[in-house]
């Protein structure tokens, strides 16, 4: 590896085994087919950004990774055992696999340390005193410590996207699914929670990241892969796709993006 | 990224005007003539939007004198306003009606009203019960529920669709008829509060539906993306938003409630309604309903009031939300 790829190296330890995996995703809403033949792999400790148009299927790909959404056909295995066959336990497979949404989604009648302890006391059986303690270090860690007792509606959306990370986070899964998490974000809180997700890719979370942020995905993903009409047309590190995308498609869609003023 | 011809169908260049000459007009073309207007003020008014200050404090005080002035002018002056008076608002009768003399074979209506009250509230707490029970049969989606989820439908469209007076008759009636241990031999209070939670449940479990299908989709797939079973995530994020937002539509419904607790008269209860109804069969004359009257509505205008309340600290609070 010459210096100059090292330097560009996304951070975070080496990658392991394989964390995810999907082979012939098929997801149809109604008449309307949304995911069409999806295969990827996911190693542990990697971390994945989709890119693709809206409507391209990044987000139902994610939901389905996290079973919120049946499929049709296909499968995802996590860590080697099919998780889409019949008898599987949603609950179990999500007290693994976060996933963060572009909308936050907290629940707006409890107070951000509420938010975050819910899942651990009800799911993971902690006592809450414990709960409690663990919520507040990960609180503290993403800056967030003076923020417990505040309900969400008084926080900004960077502080509140922030909050349904670590609300994820306390549930300590393996694998975290961004959703599009800074789509709904002002321009100026962008950065508070891009470097959040930085954070957890250096401490080695496996991450399939939805983004229209393509810096970011250039910066820290380790593969990027271009996402359209449901297919991933192109599956490559950030450095080759985003410099010399090979398909006429990709090409585009990046061309778009350019002009837009977004690269 | 590199520069690309520019084509007629690349949609860059529909935003930018062919060169050369002026544009072309069109419905996007800016009217050269256009000057803006000398003034916002209306003429001979003053501000229309200032609704309050000293001046509208004046205004709805001659009003509200005016309105009332002229409801009472015409009252008494109405040909029948003495006997109007005497039959509905004698002090007399309102004060032996509300304390009433069994010994004269009439009940006090302030003593009967009390049973409106009992019966309103072991009512109203059963409603609230059985209200949520059949809201969430018919949210359900498992398929093994399908038989209690069309009964459920099937009693809510019953119980909406028949007059309450009829379903007071047909329980207080009929289930004594049955001559059946123990549910034979109740009082008619009972039966009268059994046709209540069983008639108000099937508007109440209505308003629990909208409540619950008001919490957005997301918020489910956020408590559920946690590993929350579906019955937690109904209980602990679900359920308490629903209500936060019904509160208001929920005591519409017991306002309504506590009158209607006046229709178990019917089947010879002493309440406050059937209280006044006696006495003025005994004594010809009808100040005893003017007595029932103000009674009902001191129970339920401080809940109306208490409604408005609730609804104005839930805005305010949502406000105070908004703000960064």
């Amino acid at each position: 590896m010459s210096p100059a790829e090292d330097a560009r190296r996304p951070p975070g330890p080496p990658v392991g085994g394989e964390a995810i995996r999907i082979e012939g995703l098929h997801k149809s809403f109604g008449t309307n087919q949304v995911l069409r033949g999806i295969d990827l792999s996911v190693a542990t400790h990697e971390v994945i950004c989709l890119i693709g148009a809206s409507g391209s299927g990044k987000s139902t790909l994610l939901r389905c990774v996290n079973l919120l959404e049946p499929i049709d056909s296909g499968r995802v295995s996590l860590w080697g055992q099919d998780v889409t066959a019949p008898g599987t336990d949603p609950n179990l497979v999500r007290r693994h696999v976060g996933i963060v949404f572009q909308s936050f989604n907290l629940f707006p009648h409890m107070t951000v340390l509420r938010n975050v302890t819910l899942a651990p006391t009800r799911v993971r059986r902690l006592p809450r005193a414990e709960a409690e303690q663990e919520a507040r270090a990960l609180l503290a860690r993403f800056g967030l410590a003076d923020k417990q007792a505040d309900y969400p509606d008084r926080l900004s959306g960077g502080q509140q996207q922030r909050v349904a990370i670590v609300r994820a986070l306390a549930m300590r899964p393996q694998i975290m699914l961004l959703d599009e998490v800074t789509s709904a974000l002002d321009p100026e809180l962008v950065a508070e929670v891009l470097d959040v997700i930085r954070e957890l890719a250096a401490s080695g979370m496996t991450m399939l990241i939805a983004t229209h942020e393509m810096g970011f995905a250039r910066d820290i993903a380790r593969r990027v892969c271009f996402l359209e009409e449901g297919r991933i047309i192109e599956d490559a590190p950030p450095a080759e796709l985003f410099a010399s995308p090979r398909d006429e498609r990709t090409q585009r869609f990046l061309r778009r993006i350019v002009e837009a003023g977004r690269l | 990224m590199d520069d690309h011809p520019p084509g007629p169908a690349d949609p860059a260049d529909l935003a930018t005007p062919p060169a050369g000459g002026p544009p072309e007009a069109s419905a996007l073309a800016v009217d050269p003539d256009w000057e803006p207007p000398r003034s916002f003020v209306r003429a001979g008014r003053g501000s229309r939007m200032l609704g309050g200050g000293r001046s509208g404090t004046v205004i709805s005080t001659v009003s509200t004198l005016v309105v009332l002035g002229a409801l009472a002018a015409i009252f008494l002056l109405a040909p029948g306003a003495r006997a109007v008076e005497h039959a509905f608002f004698s002090p007399q009768h309102m004060w032996q009606a509300f304390i009433g003399n069994p010994k004269q074979g009439y009940y006090s209506v302030g003593a009967a009203i009390w049973l409106n009250i009992r019966m309103f509230i072991i009512a109203e707490i059963l409603i609230l019960a059985l209200a949520l029970l059949i809201a969430l049969i018919r949210q359900s989606t498992h398929p093994a529920l399908f038989p209690i989820r069309t009964l459920s439908t099937g009693y809510v469209d019953f119980f909406r669709g028949v007059p309450l007076i009829l379903v007071i008759f047909a329980i207080g009636l009929g289930v004594p008829a049955l001559s059946l241990p123990f549910v034979s031999n109740q009082s008619n209070a009972v039966y009268g509060v059994t046709a209540l939670v069983l008639s108000y449940s099937a508007y109440v479990s209505e308003v629990y539906r909208a409540g619950l299908n008001s919490v957005h989709q997301s918020q489910v797939a956020a408590a559920r993306s946690l590993g929350l079973p579906q019955r937690q995530a109904l209980r602990f994020v679900i359920l308490p938003q629903a209500v936060r937002n019904i509160i208001p539509p929920l005591l519409n419904d017991f306002i309504s409630l506590q009158k209607d607790t006046a229709l178990v008269g019917v089947l010879g209860t002493i309440e406050a309604n059937k209280a006044a109804d006696i006495y003025s069969e005994q004594v010809f004359n009808f100040s005893s309903f003017t007595v029932a009257a103000i009674l009902f509505l001191i129970l339920t205008i401080p809940l109306a009031r208490f409604t408005d309340r609730l609804i104005e600290r839930d805005r305010r609070r949502r406000l105070a939300g908004a703000a960064p």
